[in-house]
Protein backbone atom coordinates (compact mmCIF):
# COMPACT_ATOMS: atom_id res chain seq x y z
CA UNK A 1 0.00 0.00 0.00
CA UNK A 2 1.39 3.36 -0.97
CA UNK A 3 0.67 6.47 1.06
CA UNK A 4 0.85 10.02 -0.20
CA UNK A 5 3.61 12.25 1.15
CA UNK A 6 1.03 14.29 3.11
CA UNK A 7 -0.29 11.16 4.81
CA UNK A 8 3.17 10.00 5.83
CA UNK A 9 3.96 13.49 7.13
CA UNK A 10 0.74 13.56 9.13
CA UNK A 11 1.63 10.23 10.76
CA UNK A 12 5.18 11.38 11.53
CA UNK A 13 3.89 14.69 12.92
CA UNK A 14 1.36 13.10 15.30
CA UNK A 15 3.99 10.60 16.42
CA UNK A 16 6.39 13.48 17.19
CA UNK A 17 3.67 15.28 19.13
CA UNK A 18 2.54 12.20 21.09
CA UNK A 19 6.17 11.61 22.10
CA UNK A 20 6.09 15.05 23.76
CA UNK A 21 2.77 14.90 25.54
CA UNK A 22 1.70 18.27 26.89
CA UNK A 23 4.40 20.15 25.00
CA UNK A 24 4.04 22.02 21.76
CA UNK A 25 6.27 21.62 18.77
CA UNK A 26 6.83 24.18 16.03
CA UNK A 27 6.06 23.17 12.46
CA UNK A 28 9.60 24.22 11.52
CA UNK A 29 11.09 21.73 14.01
CA UNK A 30 9.06 18.82 12.66
CA UNK A 31 9.76 19.90 9.08
CA UNK A 32 13.49 20.06 9.77
CA UNK A 33 13.56 16.50 11.12
CA UNK A 34 11.78 15.07 8.07
CA UNK A 35 13.32 17.40 5.49
CA UNK A 36 10.08 19.04 4.35
CA UNK A 37 9.08 22.64 3.96
CA UNK A 38 7.13 24.34 6.76
CA UNK A 39 4.64 25.43 4.11
CA UNK A 40 3.80 21.84 3.13
CA UNK A 41 3.68 20.69 6.74
CA UNK A 42 1.47 23.64 7.76
CA UNK A 43 -1.18 22.41 5.30
CA UNK A 44 -0.98 18.93 6.81
CA UNK A 45 -1.27 20.33 10.35
CA UNK A 46 -4.28 22.37 9.30
CA UNK A 47 -6.10 19.17 8.24
CA UNK A 48 -5.14 17.46 11.51
CA UNK A 49 -6.37 20.51 13.43
CA UNK A 50 -9.69 20.52 11.61
CA UNK A 51 -10.10 16.85 12.56
CA UNK A 52 -9.54 17.74 16.23
CA UNK A 53 -6.32 15.78 16.59
CA UNK A 54 -3.96 18.72 17.12
CA UNK A 55 -4.32 22.27 18.39
CA UNK A 56 -2.17 25.25 17.53
CA UNK A 57 -0.79 27.37 20.33
CA UNK A 58 0.09 30.94 19.44
CA UNK A 59 2.95 32.95 20.84
CA UNK A 60 6.74 33.08 20.83
CA UNK A 61 6.98 29.47 22.02
CA UNK A 62 3.92 28.47 20.08
CA UNK A 63 3.43 25.42 17.94
CA UNK A 64 1.20 22.39 17.82
CA UNK A 65 0.12 20.05 20.56
CA UNK A 66 -1.65 16.68 20.24
CA UNK A 67 -5.14 16.75 21.76
CA UNK A 68 -6.46 13.30 20.87
CA UNK A 69 -6.11 10.12 22.92
CA UNK A 70 -3.06 8.22 21.61
CA UNK A 71 -4.53 4.98 22.97
CA UNK A 72 -7.70 5.48 20.94
CA UNK A 73 -6.60 7.22 17.72
CA UNK A 74 -5.49 4.70 15.11
CA UNK A 75 -3.41 5.01 11.96
CA UNK A 76 -6.65 4.57 10.04
CA UNK A 77 -8.08 7.73 11.66
CA UNK A 78 -5.10 9.72 10.37
CA UNK A 79 -4.81 8.03 6.98
CA UNK A 80 -8.54 8.53 6.28
CA UNK A 81 -8.04 12.31 6.48
CA UNK A 82 -5.70 12.30 3.49
CA UNK A 83 -6.37 9.20 1.39
CA UNK A 84 -9.39 8.07 -0.56
CA UNK A 85 -10.25 4.83 1.21
CA UNK A 86 -13.35 4.07 -0.78
CA UNK A 87 -13.42 0.57 -2.19
CA UNK A 88 -11.38 -0.23 -5.28
CA UNK A 89 -14.68 -1.42 -6.74
CA UNK A 90 -14.85 0.42 -10.05
CA UNK A 91 -17.35 -1.53 -12.09
CA UNK A 92 -21.08 -1.45 -12.41
CA UNK A 93 -22.59 -4.37 -10.51
CA UNK A 94 -25.27 -5.08 -13.10
CA UNK A 95 -23.09 -5.07 -16.18
CA UNK A 96 -19.86 -6.40 -14.65
CA UNK A 97 -18.47 -9.49 -16.31
CA UNK A 98 -17.66 -12.56 -14.19
CA UNK A 99 -13.99 -11.63 -14.67
CA UNK A 100 -14.70 -8.13 -13.28
CA UNK A 101 -16.58 -9.58 -10.34
CA UNK A 102 -13.85 -12.10 -9.52
CA UNK A 103 -11.16 -9.42 -9.69
CA UNK A 104 -13.22 -7.07 -7.53
CA UNK A 105 -13.62 -9.81 -4.93
CA UNK A 106 -9.83 -10.22 -4.68
CA UNK A 107 -9.20 -6.46 -4.56
CA UNK A 108 -11.85 -6.08 -1.88
CA UNK A 109 -10.05 -8.77 0.15
CA UNK A 110 -6.85 -6.69 -0.05
CA UNK A 111 -8.75 -3.53 0.97
CA UNK A 112 -10.30 -5.30 3.97
CA UNK A 113 -6.92 -6.49 5.21
CA UNK A 114 -5.32 -3.05 4.74
CA UNK A 115 -8.13 -1.26 6.58
CA UNK A 116 -8.17 -3.80 9.43
CA UNK A 117 -4.40 -3.44 9.83
CA UNK A 118 -4.45 0.36 9.90
CA UNK A 119 -7.45 0.32 12.24
CA UNK A 120 -5.71 -2.02 14.69
CA UNK A 121 -2.66 0.13 15.35
CA UNK A 122 -3.10 3.06 17.74
CA UNK A 123 -0.62 5.94 17.94
CA UNK A 124 0.42 4.59 21.32
CA UNK A 125 1.21 1.19 19.76
CA UNK A 126 3.10 2.95 16.95
CA UNK A 127 5.18 4.82 19.53
CA UNK A 128 6.12 1.52 21.18
CA UNK A 129 7.07 0.15 17.76
CA UNK A 130 9.18 3.22 17.00
CA UNK A 131 10.93 2.93 20.38
CA UNK A 132 11.62 -0.75 19.76
CA UNK A 133 13.11 0.00 16.33
CA UNK A 134 15.22 2.74 17.89
CA UNK A 135 16.50 0.29 20.51
CA UNK A 136 17.24 -2.36 17.82
CA UNK A 137 19.12 0.23 15.85
CA UNK A 138 21.25 1.42 18.75
CA UNK A 139 22.14 -2.14 19.76
CA UNK A 140 23.13 -3.14 16.23
CA UNK A 141 26.77 -3.40 15.29
CA UNK A 142 28.04 -0.71 12.94
CA UNK A 143 27.00 -1.33 9.37
CA UNK A 144 28.20 0.02 6.09
CA UNK A 145 25.78 1.07 3.39
CA UNK A 146 25.66 0.55 -0.34
CA UNK A 147 23.10 0.98 -3.09
CA UNK A 148 21.54 -2.15 -4.51
CA UNK A 149 20.69 -2.67 -8.19
CA UNK A 150 17.44 -0.72 -7.77
CA UNK A 151 19.13 2.30 -6.20
CA UNK A 152 17.84 1.41 -2.73
CA UNK A 153 20.07 1.76 0.33
CA UNK A 154 21.22 -1.60 1.67
CA UNK A 155 22.87 -2.00 5.06
CA UNK A 156 25.73 -4.48 5.25
CA UNK A 157 26.66 -6.06 8.58
CA UNK A 158 30.43 -5.69 9.12
CA UNK B 1 2.59 -29.18 37.85
CA UNK B 2 4.18 -25.81 37.33
CA UNK B 3 2.25 -22.83 38.51
CA UNK B 4 2.30 -19.51 36.73
CA UNK B 5 4.06 -16.81 38.73
CA UNK B 6 2.04 -14.23 40.56
CA UNK B 7 1.92 -11.18 38.38
CA UNK B 8 1.70 -8.07 40.46
CA UNK B 9 0.38 -4.85 39.05
CA UNK B 10 -0.12 -1.52 40.71
CA UNK B 11 -3.50 -0.74 42.16
CA UNK B 12 -5.28 1.17 39.45
CA UNK B 13 -8.80 2.49 39.47
CA UNK B 14 -10.18 -0.09 41.81
CA UNK B 15 -8.52 -3.19 40.34
CA UNK B 16 -5.99 -4.37 42.88
CA UNK B 17 -2.87 -6.36 42.02
CA UNK B 18 -3.54 -9.26 39.69
CA UNK B 19 -2.52 -12.82 40.43
CA UNK B 20 -2.27 -15.30 37.57
CA UNK B 21 -2.38 -19.03 38.32
CA UNK B 22 -3.39 -22.34 36.78
CA UNK B 23 -7.10 -22.96 36.51
CA UNK B 24 -8.81 -25.22 39.07
CA UNK B 25 -12.08 -27.13 38.78
CA UNK B 26 -13.72 -24.63 41.14
CA UNK B 27 -13.00 -21.80 38.64
CA UNK B 28 -15.01 -23.32 35.80
CA UNK B 29 -18.43 -21.95 36.86
CA UNK B 30 -16.83 -18.47 36.95
CA UNK B 31 -15.19 -19.07 33.53
CA UNK B 32 -18.54 -20.13 32.08
CA UNK B 33 -20.30 -17.13 33.64
CA UNK B 34 -17.67 -14.68 32.32
CA UNK B 35 -17.73 -16.19 28.83
CA UNK B 36 -21.54 -16.11 28.79
CA UNK B 37 -21.54 -12.43 29.83
CA UNK B 38 -19.01 -11.56 27.11
CA UNK B 39 -20.23 -13.72 24.20
CA UNK B 40 -23.91 -13.99 25.19
CA UNK B 41 -23.78 -17.68 24.31
CA UNK B 42 -23.90 -20.15 27.19
CA UNK B 43 -21.69 -23.15 26.44
CA UNK B 44 -21.10 -24.97 29.70
CA UNK B 45 -20.39 -28.34 28.09
CA UNK B 46 -17.69 -26.80 25.90
CA UNK B 47 -15.89 -25.20 28.87
CA UNK B 48 -16.07 -28.36 30.96
CA UNK B 49 -14.52 -30.22 28.03
CA UNK B 50 -11.83 -27.52 27.61
CA UNK B 51 -11.03 -27.83 31.33
CA UNK B 52 -10.63 -31.61 31.00
CA UNK B 53 -8.31 -31.22 28.00
CA UNK B 54 -6.37 -28.05 28.87
CA UNK B 55 -6.70 -27.78 32.64
CA UNK B 56 -5.73 -31.35 33.47
CA UNK B 57 -3.89 -33.04 30.62
CA UNK B 58 -0.32 -32.46 29.39
CA UNK B 59 0.38 -29.46 31.64
CA UNK B 60 3.89 -29.18 30.21
CA UNK B 61 2.46 -27.91 26.92
CA UNK B 62 -1.12 -26.85 27.68
CA UNK B 63 -1.84 -23.75 29.71
CA UNK B 64 -5.22 -22.69 31.06
CA UNK B 65 -4.53 -19.72 33.33
CA UNK B 66 -6.87 -17.49 35.28
CA UNK B 67 -6.40 -13.99 36.69
CA UNK B 68 -7.83 -12.99 40.02
CA UNK B 69 -7.42 -10.14 42.46
CA UNK B 70 -4.53 -10.70 44.83
CA UNK B 71 -6.80 -9.59 47.62
CA UNK B 72 -9.90 -11.58 46.83
CA UNK B 73 -13.26 -9.97 47.27
CA UNK B 74 -16.54 -11.76 47.46
CA UNK B 75 -17.90 -10.44 44.17
CA UNK B 76 -16.47 -11.17 40.70
CA UNK B 77 -13.37 -12.98 41.95
CA UNK B 78 -12.29 -14.08 38.46
CA UNK B 79 -10.92 -11.22 36.35
CA UNK B 80 -10.15 -13.19 33.22
CA UNK B 81 -8.62 -16.28 31.68
CA UNK B 82 -6.30 -17.30 28.87
CA UNK B 83 -5.78 -20.66 27.20
CA UNK B 84 -3.01 -21.79 24.91
CA UNK B 85 -0.83 -24.70 23.99
CA UNK B 86 2.37 -25.54 22.22
CA UNK B 87 1.73 -26.99 18.79
CA UNK B 88 4.27 -28.29 16.36
CA UNK B 89 4.55 -29.01 12.64
CA UNK B 90 1.01 -28.05 11.75
CA UNK B 91 0.95 -25.90 8.60
CA UNK B 92 4.68 -26.58 8.37
CA UNK B 93 5.37 -24.55 11.52
CA UNK B 94 8.15 -25.28 13.95
CA UNK B 95 6.92 -25.56 17.58
CA UNK B 96 5.21 -22.39 18.76
CA UNK B 97 2.75 -21.29 21.42
CA UNK B 98 -0.84 -20.76 20.28
CA UNK B 99 -3.26 -18.65 22.30
CA UNK B 100 -6.80 -19.59 21.35
CA UNK B 101 -8.86 -17.98 24.12
CA UNK B 102 -8.52 -14.79 26.13
CA UNK B 103 -11.31 -13.10 28.03
CA UNK B 104 -11.32 -10.29 30.58
CA UNK B 105 -14.17 -9.24 32.82
CA UNK B 106 -15.63 -6.15 31.06
CA UNK B 107 -15.61 -4.08 34.28
CA UNK B 108 -11.92 -4.87 34.83
CA UNK B 109 -10.70 -3.99 31.32
CA UNK B 110 -8.00 -1.36 30.69
CA UNK B 111 -6.34 -2.18 34.03
CA UNK B 112 -3.65 -4.57 32.84
CA UNK B 113 -5.48 -7.87 33.37
CA UNK B 114 -5.15 -8.96 29.72
CA UNK B 115 -1.46 -7.97 29.70
CA UNK B 116 -0.84 -9.93 32.92
CA UNK B 117 -2.48 -13.03 31.42
CA UNK B 118 -0.62 -12.71 28.13
CA UNK B 119 2.72 -12.14 29.88
CA UNK B 120 2.12 -15.15 32.10
CA UNK B 121 1.35 -17.51 29.23
CA UNK B 122 4.31 -16.16 27.23
CA UNK B 123 6.54 -16.98 30.22
CA UNK B 124 5.13 -20.52 30.24
CA UNK B 125 5.76 -20.86 26.51
CA UNK B 126 9.33 -19.64 26.93
CA UNK B 127 9.96 -22.04 29.83
CA UNK B 128 8.66 -24.83 27.60
CA UNK B 129 11.29 -23.90 25.02
CA UNK B 130 9.43 -22.04 22.28
CA UNK B 131 10.29 -18.54 21.11
CA UNK B 132 7.20 -17.63 19.07
CA UNK B 133 3.62 -16.99 20.12
CA UNK B 134 0.65 -16.84 17.74
CA UNK B 135 -3.02 -16.16 17.87
CA UNK B 136 -5.84 -15.50 15.40
CA UNK B 137 -8.28 -12.59 15.60
CA UNK B 138 -11.32 -11.79 13.46
CA UNK B 139 -10.59 -8.75 11.27
CA UNK B 140 -13.66 -6.95 12.58
CA UNK B 141 -12.92 -7.70 16.25
CA UNK B 142 -11.50 -4.25 16.94
CA UNK B 143 -10.89 -4.54 20.68
CA UNK B 144 -8.86 -7.77 20.64
CA UNK B 145 -6.94 -6.53 17.58
CA UNK B 146 -6.03 -3.28 19.34
CA UNK B 147 -5.02 -5.23 22.44
CA UNK B 148 -2.76 -7.76 20.70
CA UNK B 149 -1.18 -5.00 18.61
CA UNK B 150 -0.50 -2.96 21.74
CA UNK B 151 1.28 -6.01 23.12
CA UNK B 152 3.69 -5.89 20.18
CA UNK B 153 2.11 -8.58 18.00
CA UNK B 154 2.49 -8.22 14.24
CA UNK B 155 1.04 -10.06 11.23
CA UNK B 156 2.65 -13.49 10.88
CA UNK B 157 3.73 -15.39 7.78
CA UNK B 158 0.45 -17.31 7.38
CA UNK B 159 -2.77 -16.34 5.64
CA UNK B 160 -6.00 -17.87 6.83
CA UNK B 161 -8.18 -19.18 3.99
CA UNK B 162 -11.65 -20.68 3.99
CA UNK B 163 -14.54 -21.67 1.70
CA UNK B 164 -18.21 -22.42 1.95
CA UNK B 165 -18.99 -26.13 1.72
CA UNK B 166 -21.97 -26.55 -0.54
Amino acid sequence: MRLQVSTRLAIFAVLELTAREGHQLAVADIGKKYGVSSHHLAKVMHVLGRAGLVRSVRGAKGGYTFVGNPRRVTLLDVVALFEDLSSTDQGNGDTATPEDQALREILSEIDDIALATLGSVTLSTMRKLVDRRRLDRSSRRPRSRRLDGFGRVQEIQK
Amino acid sequence: MRVAKDTSAEEKNGVSAVRVRRVQAADIPDVIALDTRVTRIAKGQYWNDVFRRYGRRRPEERFFLVAERSQQRAESRLLGFIIGEIRAWEFGSTPCGWVFALSVEPKARLHGVGSALLNAICEEFKKAGVSKMRTMVARDARLPLLFFRSEGMMAGPYTQLEKDLE
